[in-house]
């Protein structure tokens, strides 16, 4: 856990960082986020003591930063920047390197740490050990960089826009990527962003700063939801709200207790069914419950026989563990008002509608 | 990729040729002409005064390099920064004295005969090297140095794992323009009774006696390319692979 109480860091006539204070629990993520001058990368950079607090106290995990001393404080924090820093004059495995030989690793002993980081921030070792950092993609580099903070691994991690530099598509897959690995290895990470999507996507928490003050310290659905002023309100977006749809699972808004009916069930049964719950069409589902195919009420009242002979096929599922900005873009595209969901072995879960959707979206507001 | 950027092209191989051809056609013509056997009779000098050539390059060179590396890293610490630019300032100025007047300056204070020459030489050699120094750190990109530092890196394994090596190309850039102003200035040592080379090219000049003069000349000027050879090969290996434009 990293605390920070009433951080204040003034250069010269500036304020950089305003009495902040703020607490990162063990394990999670937590994105300082705001316009460039705004004080977060001094924040960041108080924590590791690159830059020292003017006044106030930071601690991880219950011990004062300043009773540290700096150079084992910092080794002991895994560092990543957004130009990456990896030295162009060592290799990526010396890169990797440098912090376990700082600390007196056995030589075996990083050397197979080396290998083992580059395999899980999947670039291949035997490829790229011996490479040197002009030799590597912008991607590459960062992975790499990535790779060498965790080198010791360190419980807190610091990130200063490690993502900033890297096309759009890169970084999409590379944020993934990084999820994966911290879902996995559950660092306290600090994490400086300018784009409030990645904020969204990557944080437990969102710190919203404005001329070095913390204004808003909330989980991102929160922050999205319930923006504490205008600033943060205009900072996150007039779209807010789409940005929710990311932070919700489709699992959480389908209705998990579905009507659903087979191929040997008669039309009229159906038909019965869907008025019952208010509905223009049910899924059809096979002997073990996986989703076939789905009938009108339409067809169910005009037509006569089992609905096996008369259904359609599925024109498209979502699966539970989606976010709903992907239920809903395949709804658009698709220009339906629900979804089946089906997971991953076919079975049919449930399903998610338009109006479920605005509903769960809206329901914070209204209690609100 | 490295085998393609070794390869000699075949321009490459035609420029070597024709420099052999115009070497060997040169060394014919001064057969031909007498010149060649009126300059061997200078070897017994020419040795000798090689040796001295050599000796005042090597100290002059060696002081200037012990003393404007140090220098140079010293002046780009933290704690001397405020300083660099007057230095760099102090430096150029330093290196628009003409290599003459440095020598003569010397000679004022320090008299006659091998001192005088190798403290002038000894500075027209320090000023580049120390320029090169200085710009080599201080163009170290600064997110290096940042990582390096926020790495728990200490400033010594700073200097020597991130800064020295980034800058390694830049400087022995500079020791090579150094010791190329050197080698081509210590035939003036002769000026201030300091001996080298400069004895014959001098004293052919003034008798008017081209094999002596040459006897003097083409010693130095070979002195010079291999000096510039040397130090170009240790451009090629002693910088880091990942740093070196040259690999």
């Amino acid at each position: 856990m990293i605390r920070l109480e009433n951080v204040t860091k003034i250069f010269g006539a500036t304020t950089a960082v305003d009495n902040v204070s703020m607490e990162v629990p063990a394990g999670s993520v937590c994105v300082l986020l705001g316009p460039s001058g705004c004080g977060k990368t001094t924040t960041l950079k108080t924590i590791n003591r690159l830059i020292a607090p003017s006044s106030g106290r930071i601690s991880i995990d219950g011990k004062d930063t300043a009773a540290v001393d700096e150079v084992t404080l910092r080794r002991s924090i895994g560092y990543v920047i957004q130009q990456t820093g990896l030295f162009p004059n060592k290799t990526v495995e010396e890169n990797i390197t440098i912090v376990p030989d700082m600390l007196g690793w056995d030589r075996q002993r990083s050397r197979r740490r080396a290998a083992e980081l580059l395999e899980m921030v999947n670039l291949d070792p035997g490829v790229f050990l011996k490479r040197y950092p002009k030799e590597l993609s912008g991607g590459q580099a960062q992975r790499v960089g990535v790779a060498r903070a965790l080198a010791a691994d360190p419980p807190v991690l610091l990130m200063d826009e490690p993502f900033g530099a890297i096309d759009p598509i890169n970084r999409e897959v590379i944020q993934d990527e990084f999820m994966k690995l911290q879902a996995r290895l559950k660092k306290t990470v600090v994490f400086v962003s300018h784009d409030i999507d990645e904020a969204v996507k990557m944080a437990d928490q969102i710190a919203i700063f404005r001329d070095g003050r913390l204004i808003q310290y909330a989980a991102p659905d929160d922050l999205l939801a319930h923006p504490a002023n205008s600033f943060v309100a205009d900072f996150v977006g007039s779209d807010r709200t789409l940005k929710r749809l990311r932070l919700i699972r489709v699992a959480d808004v389908m209705d998990a207790n579905p009507g659903y009916v087979r191929a040997e069930d008669r039309l009229e049964a159906a038909a019965a069914k869907m008025e019952e719950a208010g509905h223009s069409s049910i899924v059809m589902v096979g002997p073990q419950g996986r989703a076939r195919g789905f009938v009108t009420l339409e067809i169910a009242r005009s037509r006569k026989g089992t609905v096996g002979e008369h259904y359609e096929k599925l024109p498209t599922v979502v699966s539970p563990a989606d976010d709903l900005r992907t239920a809903v873009s395949t709804m658009f595209a698709r220009d339906v008002s629900w979804l089946a969901c089906v997971d991953e072995d076919g079975f049919f879960k449930g399903y998610v509608t338009q109006r479920g959707i605005t509903h769960a979206l809206g329901a914070t507001y209204r209690d609100g | 990729m490295a085998a393609s950027d070794r390869s000699v092209s075949p321009f490459a191989t035609f420029r070597r040729v024709a420099q052999l051809v115009a070497v060997f056609a040169f060394g014919a013509y001064l057969q031909a002409s007498g010149m060649l056997p009126a300059m061997l009779l200078y070897s017994e000098d020419v040795l000798f005064l090689i040796r001295q050539h050599i000796f005042l390059v090597a100290v002059s060179g060696a002081l200037a390099i012990l003393v404007a590396v140090p220098l140079g890293i010293l002046l780009t610490r933290p704690r001397f920064r405020h300083f660099t630019n007057v230095a760099t300032q102090f430096v150029n100025l330093g290196t628009t004295i003409p290599t003459l007047a440095i020598l003569a300056l010397s000679m004022s204070f320090l008299g006659i005969g091998a001192p005088p020459a190798i403290f002038g030489l000894f500075v027209v050699t320090l000023l580049p090297i120390l320029l090169n120094t200085i710009a080599g750190l201080t163009s170290v990109p600064a997110p290096l140095i940042e990582a390096a530092r926020g790495m728990g890196m200490t400033e010594r394994q700073m200097l020597f794992q991130v800064e020295l090596p980034n800058a390694a190309f830049v400087i022995l850039a500079g020791i090579r323009t150094g010791l190329a102003i050197n080698v081509g200035t210590a035939p003036l040592a002769f000026l201030i009774g300091g001996g080298s080379l400069g004895e014959l090219i001098f004293t052919g000049i003034a008798l008017n006696d081209l094999p002596m003069m040459l006897a003097g000349a083409i010693p130095t000027a070979l002195l010079a390319i291999l000096v510039d050879f040397a130090i170009g090969q240790g451009q090629y290996w002693a910088v880091p692979k990942g740093v070196n434009p040259l690999r």
